[in-house]
């Protein structure tokens, strides 16, 4: 059974929909409402409090911390500078992913990393005689995510972080009435956006500091379903659903290379070596089997599937993540489209995609399945370049 | 990217549209990406026409005319990447109806709340009120196919066929009897009669009336108001889904992200530039005549203003044939609406239903019973603005704060009615202005107290400033009332419905013509559409 966040107490409070679910062992809530489409767009135009506890962390110490990161994640941690984080993923010895997420270096011999999926053994695994110590600090940092165009007004009035100072993948310490946090300017909603990382001691404090200061700033309390909405808008392709971590993996074919799910940027080859470098070198060298693709669906089709049969086009209320097959213009099978929503705010129909590398790019017609009156057809999708929204405020 | 004002760079285009409200910068913005070289002249000192934002109190931008998007064609979205210049769409998520008895309806996006709102005044609605939207989704989504094409060809339609709504009909030929009736029905009565079919409780009714006679000089039960409820469920079988919605920064937003899509596509807008005259050589259009006189040429002139001002005004009735010009007179204008702005200091609480939360987040309809609305016409029918009006109000800023000062807030308060045509004659208006806004503060303020109080600054607008400050004539907020006999093959008039003028390579693109009125972007899209087809330009 699931057991609650820190933040439990108020989201419980406030969930009048009842509508939770499970996210890594612990209750969450989809949306606070019945309709999550408020939620989304809290997201967009105004501040979305959105609690992330879930996340896994786990802090990273010790004089051969950057090192020992740079061995096990597919960038090369020794670069990153005090204060910044960084995107990125890691792989097991064949060079198939595991887990993306994020890491933050605090200081020289600080850092932090998230992920979607549990990683204790594995990092303590890998860490050998590099002197690191490695703390599973997952139930002890609750954090909240802090999303929208109003976020950072919200933490001007609430902290005394020098905001202006704190740019895009940004991370400080920083004091909310007293109680010690830290603000890094990240997120899953491709919006401008703070994640705030606080003891669980200080949980409802920091909730209800940041609820009473945000009013005048119409924050909302925002749940997973219209995050997930903006994730889709943003491309952020999500563990378990866009791609499977090879841990998890009963086949060979299931499991993804970074290049594969479109994280080959993440990656820096030339250097010492890490984990998966190898199979990596010669992926690269070969090319990749698979791509992730962002798919725009042609409305002008959808509709028509729709008018055939009498009705007004519908498209599914919430983001959906159930894969179905996407075909070539010849008919044949070339991947699936992993999960998709509507966007309210580009008013089109959106999918992520996995497909052979040779249909990957941009402007490449596609062809995807949808059913309509419990038929199944097929319509046109359009290879497009994520992120499908980007926003100028994300990175200002 | 932003408008320029004063002077056009060039002295000749392809294309001239007069009027930078939003749908001569969809129209242009169309013509752009298709590679004409494309010139708008606004007249003001910003685009947008009636859809406009402005700060007119420091910090506080208004949507000074249009409040609310509605059937904002989500295709000109797609096709002229609005997004990416900066258009966001908020959507309303209620209708609330505070009532002077204490009592109040909200009616959500949630249909199982709606369902128990209506049920306190009569459990029979709020069983019947799902199946009523699924048969207006019905028969919207036939009127749907409508506003997304240029009207139907005339010829195939007798004008006697108009119960038939044209097209409409003949959509509705494949479909069974009942909703054929229904069809019909809806073309021809009131509005409140119409809902008289369907509902018992004048609660519920009569805020779902009220959307009937927005922009008309007409009351809930007058005939052919029936069919203004349609546009109501259109925008929410959109492919949009409540189309219905606050653009983020105000609803100008809506024509700056125009104005900058037809920028990027080449396009030139200049503001302060207002039309003289259309330059006409041999009968045949060749350019405009600034009021500055400066001239400039172009192959193809468009006007996205109203009827009266585009012939009247541009052409002068000279150069127009007789018959032409009695039929534009028959045209409506007769402006019926006025509206008030407000920055206050803090959230208005409604005694009906106090608090901040999510029922005063869509519209607030001032709409008690049948007998106040048909009062309030009556008013106007004698010449005279509402005592009591019916009021349509939004407070956006409880969902986008960025038009205002943390923890202070807009109301936007439309108003009818509030008639042109005034005893005195409308040139008295502004002698009125305070008295009609202090008609509408009154009667609020029994709904709100304590509104007034919280007043930081105050707009009043009436038809007459409709006209000399947005070039609405006779303050029509639809460039020509949405009655039947002005829609279809018949807006602006008979034979001249799309988009072609009897004025050789003049073109009209505003919301006279098909599918007429509101922030829809349809005639825009349409016109360059048609034109781009028809080899003018
Ligand atoms: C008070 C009010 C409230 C409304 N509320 C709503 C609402 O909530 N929802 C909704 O959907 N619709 C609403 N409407 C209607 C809607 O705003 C209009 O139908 C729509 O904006 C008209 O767009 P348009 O581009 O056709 O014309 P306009 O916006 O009228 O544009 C015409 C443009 O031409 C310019 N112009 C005029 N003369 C000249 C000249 N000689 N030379 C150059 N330029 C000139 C004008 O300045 C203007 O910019 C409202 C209108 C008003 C007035």
């Amino acid at each position: 059974m699931s057991i609650a966040t820190p933040f439990h107490p108020r989201t419980s409070v406030l969930c009048t929909s009842l509508f939770w679910k499970e996210w890594a062992g612990h209750h969450a809530v989809r949306s606070y409402d019945t309709h999550h489409e408020p939620e989304y767009f809290a997201i967009r135009h105004a501040a979305a409090l959105i609690d992330v506890s879930p996340l896994f962390k786990y802090d990273v110490s010790g004089p051969d911390a950057a090192a020992f990161l740079s061995r096990v994640m597919v960038r090369d941690i020794r670069k990153l500078k005090i204060g910044r984080v960084t995107y990125l993923c890691w792989c097991d010895d064949h060079g198939k992913v595991l887990d993306d997420g994020t890491v933050s270096r605090f200081a020289e011999q600080d850092f932090r990393v998230t992920s979607a999926e549990p990683a204790l053994a594995w990092l303590s695994r890998q860490a050998g005689r590099f002197r690191v110590t490695i703390e599973d600090v997952s139930e002890r940092i609750a954090t909240l995510s802090l999303q929208g165009p109003r976020s950072r007004d919200i933490l001007r009035d609430a902290t005394d972080a020098d905001l202006d100072a704190l740019k895009f993948f940004g991370v400080t310490a920083a004091t909310l009435r007293g109680i010690d946090v830290r603000l890094s300017r990240t997120g899953y909603t491709g919006d401008l956006g703070y994640e705030i990382w606080i003891h669980r001691d200080h949980a409802l404090p920091v909730w209800d500091a940041l609820m009473e200061v945000g009013e005048a700033h119409r924050i909302t309390p925002v749940g997973l379903d219209a995050m997930d909405v903006s994730r889709i808008e943003a491309g952020f392709i999500l563990n378990g659903v866009d791609y499977f971590s090879a841990h998890r993996c009963v086949v060979e074919s299931r499991k993804s290379t970074p290049y594969e799910i479109g994280l080959g940027w993440t990656v820096n080859l030339e250097r010492e070596p890490f984990v998966g470098q190898e199979a990596l070198r010669l992926e690269k060298a070969r090319g990749s089997r698979w791509a992730k693709v962002g798919l725009v669906i042609d409305w002008d089709e959808h509709e028509a599937l729709f008018a055939k049969v009498g009705l007004p086009p519908q498209v599914p209320s919430a983001a959906w993540r159930t894969a179905v097959p996407v075909y070539d213009t010849g008919g044949r099978q070339v991947g699936q489209a992993t999960s998709g929503a509507w966007s309210p705010t580009l008013k089109q129909n959106l999918a992520l995609a996995t497909v052979e590398a040779a249909y990957a790019a941009p402007g490449t017609a596609l062809r995807m399945e949808v059913t309509v009156e419990f038929q199944r057809h097929r319509v046109t999708a359009v290879v497009t370049e994520t992120p499908f929204f980007n926003p100028e405020r994300k990175r200002a | 990217m932003a408008a320029a004002a004063g002077t056009p760079a060039k002295s000749t285009y392809d294309v001239i549209v007069v009027g930078g409200g939003h749908n001569g910068l969809t129209c242009a913005a169309y013509l752009a990406k298709a590679g004409r070289k494309v010139l708008v002249l606004e007249r003001r000192h910003v685009v947008g026409g009636a859809a406009v934002s402005e700060e007119l109190h420091p910090g506080f931008t208004f949507s000074v005319c249009s409040y609310i998007v509605s059937l904002f064609r989500p295709q000109i979205i797609r096709e002229l990447e609005l997004a990416r210049h900066g258009l966001e769409i908020i959507p309303l998520e209620s209708t609330f109806t505070p009532f002077p008895d204490g009592r109040s309806l909200a009616r959500w996006a949630d249909p199982e709340r709606t369902r128990r709102e209506i049920a306190a005044f009569s459990p029979k609605d709020a069983d019947v009120y799902p199946e009523f939207g699924l048969t207006m989704s019905r028969l919207a989504h036939f009127a749907k196919h409508i506003i997304d094409r240029p009207p139907p060809d005339p010829t195939s339609f007798a004008p006697s066929d108009l119960l038939q709504l044209g097209a409409i009909g003949s959509l509705l030929r494949g479909t069974d009897r009942d909703l054929r009736f229904l069809n019909t029905k809806l073309m021809t009565m009131s509005a409140a009669d119409f809902l008289d079919l369907w509902f018992e409780s004048e609660h519920l009714k009569t805020p779902m009336s009220a959307s009937g006679i927005i922009g008309t000089f007409l009351g809930v039960r007058s005939p052919g108001t029936a069919y203004v409820l349609l546009h109501h469920y259109m925008g929410e079988i959109d492919g949009a889904y409540r189309a219905w919605g606050f653009a983020k920064g105000g609803t100008g937003a809506v024509s700056e992200a125009l104005a900058s899509s037809a920028i990027a596509h080449g396009a030139e807008v200049v503001t302060e530039a207002p039309v003289q005259a259309l330059r006409l050589t041999d009968g045949r259009t060749t350019g405009v005549v600034l009021e500055n006189g400066t001239e400039i040429g172009a192959k193809v002139v468009v006007s996205s203003l109203d009827p009266h001002r585009t012939f009247f005004g541009l052409v002068g009735e000279r150069n127009l044939d007789p018959a032409f010009v009695s039929q534009l007179r028959k045209f409506k204008l007769r402006g019926s609406s006025g509206k008030v702005n407000l920055a206050v200091d803090r959230v208005p609480e409604f005694t009906a239903r106090p608090g901040d939360g999510m029922h005063i987040r869509g519209d607030i309809s001032i709409s008690p019973d049948f007998e106040y609305m048909e009062r309030a016409y009556d008013d106007a029918k004698y010449g005279a603005f509402s005592r009591r009006p019916y009021m349509n109000i939004v407070i956006p800023t409880l969902t986008d704060p960025s038009v205002a000062p943390p923890g202070k807030h807009i109301v936007s308060i439309f108003v009818q009615y509030a008639p042109y045509h005034i005893t005195e004659g409308p040139e008295r208006w502004p002698e009125q202005r305070d008295a009609f806004g202090d008609a509408v503060l009154d009667t609020l303020e029994a709904y709100c107290p304590g509104l007034k109080s919280s007043i930081l600054f105050k707009q009043v607008l009436t038809p007459w400033d409709l006209e000399k400050d947005f070039g609405l004539t006779e303050g029509n907020i639809f460039h020509g009332e949405l009655s039947l006999e002005q829609l279809l093959f018949l807006r602006p008039t008979a034979g001249w419905s799309r988009y072609r003028t009897p004025i050789d390579r003049l073109w009209a693109c505003g919301s006279g013509t098909h599918p007429g009125g509101g922030v829809m972007g349809a005639p825009g899209e349409l016109a360059a559409k048609t034109l781009l087809r028809s080899g003018d330009a």
